[in-house]
């Protein structure tokens, strides 16, 4: 497949114009479907355009870290799966892999939608441990905000595992909710040619000069739980000023979505 | 209770809320690579080391149209409290990959196509702002280098403590902290080329953050052309020439 050439995307965009004729702060259509895959505790399938993304949570029992004993840990991974695109090549993660789920982390953690002490068994001993694994099943751009989505929505579904013998219930579905508070979302923007643009699409994704993702969480009002600038060119702060009041619009749309 | 961080606008150790840590900031500090530097930030500090432009290995990995730049960011084991093991794990990959995008704005790659410019930065000790600290010894190593740069590259935090912005977090200020944000500056275009942000903050909050952060970048960068002209100034050289003769 021939991909759509970056200097032409950039002088399209040099016009304030985008290849799909997108207004700057609209998103594609953004489809979730929770419950996809009945052996994880909690999934979402998240169509983001062409983009889709699955995630799905497991959950274990474990040892809690030593500077948190009454706490559950979280850990979110994510795989460029070979098939979502001719780029991706199978092995270990690579430094984009690693980066979104670390992003997709820190807005979750940060954001506290998870009251993790709820998810303590025996203080110092014994805590659940919960999975959040992102499979990218199709790369149409933007993939932190299709990971983000997909996440979340994962995580709200979850139920944790009834306990039978001091060991987890794996063969049917618990009843109780994992402690969720807030619907933390991640929104992404690319800045070409100095227009910038929400929820960029594979060719804008390519093209993009810097790329700044926000974090937003409804907690007591509007907050700001993550920023992650990326990109090979800079912000000034005027134009951060005015991605940060975007986002916080953005998200609220985005957040209706997620049940 | 345990202890207060900040009484009467005072911190813990003694700093004012927008006060940076003492900084060291020495450039060829290394015999071998083509360039390198040394900076400190209070308890943090990081050598880093410029090998290029040179030949590309793997050949692949080159482009015909400019230097490709690598960075490599890593924390020695002895450099925290508790040993950190040695060799990369996903958070030195993240922050090898923020720290190459950093610095990248200011570089002229296209003036060395099918090139490689490597950076190795080594953490020696790390107490907060290891990311930032790898930075401006980056940046400095890569001027030491002779790598022709539009501006260097200045980097701190600033964060939120007992609900007090600060300037430079460091020790109990990061691990009981609320927030921590660290950027990268490009003080002639007036440019920010890395944010992150853990925590959670309102709007004008965050604002205020960065604003006080390039703040600090500002004096940060001051004190990396003082490290510059400290080696490269001519009255240096013609001095270094008659104690030779």
């Amino acid at each position: 497949m021939i991909g759509i050439d970056t200097d032409l995307v950039r002088e399209i965009m040099r016009n304030k114009k985008r290849l799909d004729n997108r207004a700057a702060d609209k998103y594609r259509k953004v489809t979730i479907e929770t419950n996809f895959v009945t052996s994880a505790e909690g999934s979402a399938r998240v169509r983001l355009g062409d983009t889709e993304v699955v995630a799905g949570v497991k959950m274990d029992m474990g040892e809690p870290y030593p500077d948190s004993p009454d706490e559950g840990v979280l850990s979110v991974s994510s795989e460029f799966l070979p098939l979502a695109s001719p780029d991706f090549e199978s092995g270990p993660p690579g430094e984009d892999s690693i980066e979104l789920a670390r992003v997709v982390d820190r807005a979750i953690r940060e954001s506290k939608a998870i009251d993790f002490k709820k998810l303590c068994i025996t203080p110092g001993e014994k805590v659940w441990m919960v999975f959040v694994d992102i499979d990218i099943i199709d790369n149409d751009g933007n993939l932190i905000d299709a990971a983000g989505l997909a996440a979340v929505a994962a995580l709200r579904s979850a139920k944790i595992p009834d306990i039978e013998d001091e060991k987890p219930v794996f063969s049917r579905k618990g009843k109780k909710a994992l402690p969720m508070k807030g619907i933390p979302i991640s929104t992404t923007f690319a800045k070409i040619r100095d227009y910038i643009v929400v929820d960029p699409g594979l060719a804008e994704s390519e093209a993009l000069e810097a790329r700044l993702t926000v974090g937003t969480v409804d907690s007591e009002g509007i907050k700001i739980c993550s920023l992650q600038k990326g990109g090979t060119s800079s912000f000034t702060i005027e134009e951060i000023g005015s991605i940060l009041e975007t986002a916080e619009d953005k998200g609220s749309e985005l957040r209706k979505l997620v049940k | 209770m345990t202890e207060k961080l900040i009484k009467n606008d005072k911190r813990i150790d003694g700093r004012k809320l927008d006060e940076l840590r003492p900084i060291e900031a020495m450039v060829g500090v290394l015999k071998k690579a083509d360039g390198s530097a040394f900076f400190r930030l209070g308890d943090t500090m990081a050598i880093a080391g410029v090998y290029g432009p040179k030949k590309v290995h793997p050949r692949h990995a080159e482009e015909a149209e400019k230097a490709i730049l690598r960075t490599k960011y890593n924390m020695a084991p002895f450099s925290t409290e508790t040993r950190s093991r040695p060799g990369h794990n996903r958070r030195s990959t993240e922050i090898s990959f923020v720290t190459r995008q950093a610095i990248e704005p200011v570089l002229f790659l296209e003036e060395f196509p099918k090139t490689a410019i490597d950076v190795h930065i080594e953490v020696l000790q790390a107490n907060a702002s290891s990311r930032c600290v790898g930075i401006n010894a980056a940046s400095l190593a890569l001027a030491d280098a002779g790598v022709p740069m539009r501006d260097l590259i200045a980097s701190c935090s600033a964060g939120i403590v007992e609900g007090k912005k600060v300037l430079d977090i460091s020790g109990k200020e990061d691990t009981e902290g609320e927030l921590d944000l660290p950027i990268a500056y490009y003080p002639r275009k007036k440019a920010i080329t890395l944010l992150q942000m853990d925590g959670l903050a309102k709007r004008s909050d965050v604002k205020q953050l960065i604003e006080l952060a390039i703040k600090g970048c500002e004096k940060i960068y001051e004190k990396q052309k003082q490290a510059l002209r400290k080696r490269y100034s001519l009255e240096e050289v013609m001095h270094e020439k008659e104690v030779k003769v």
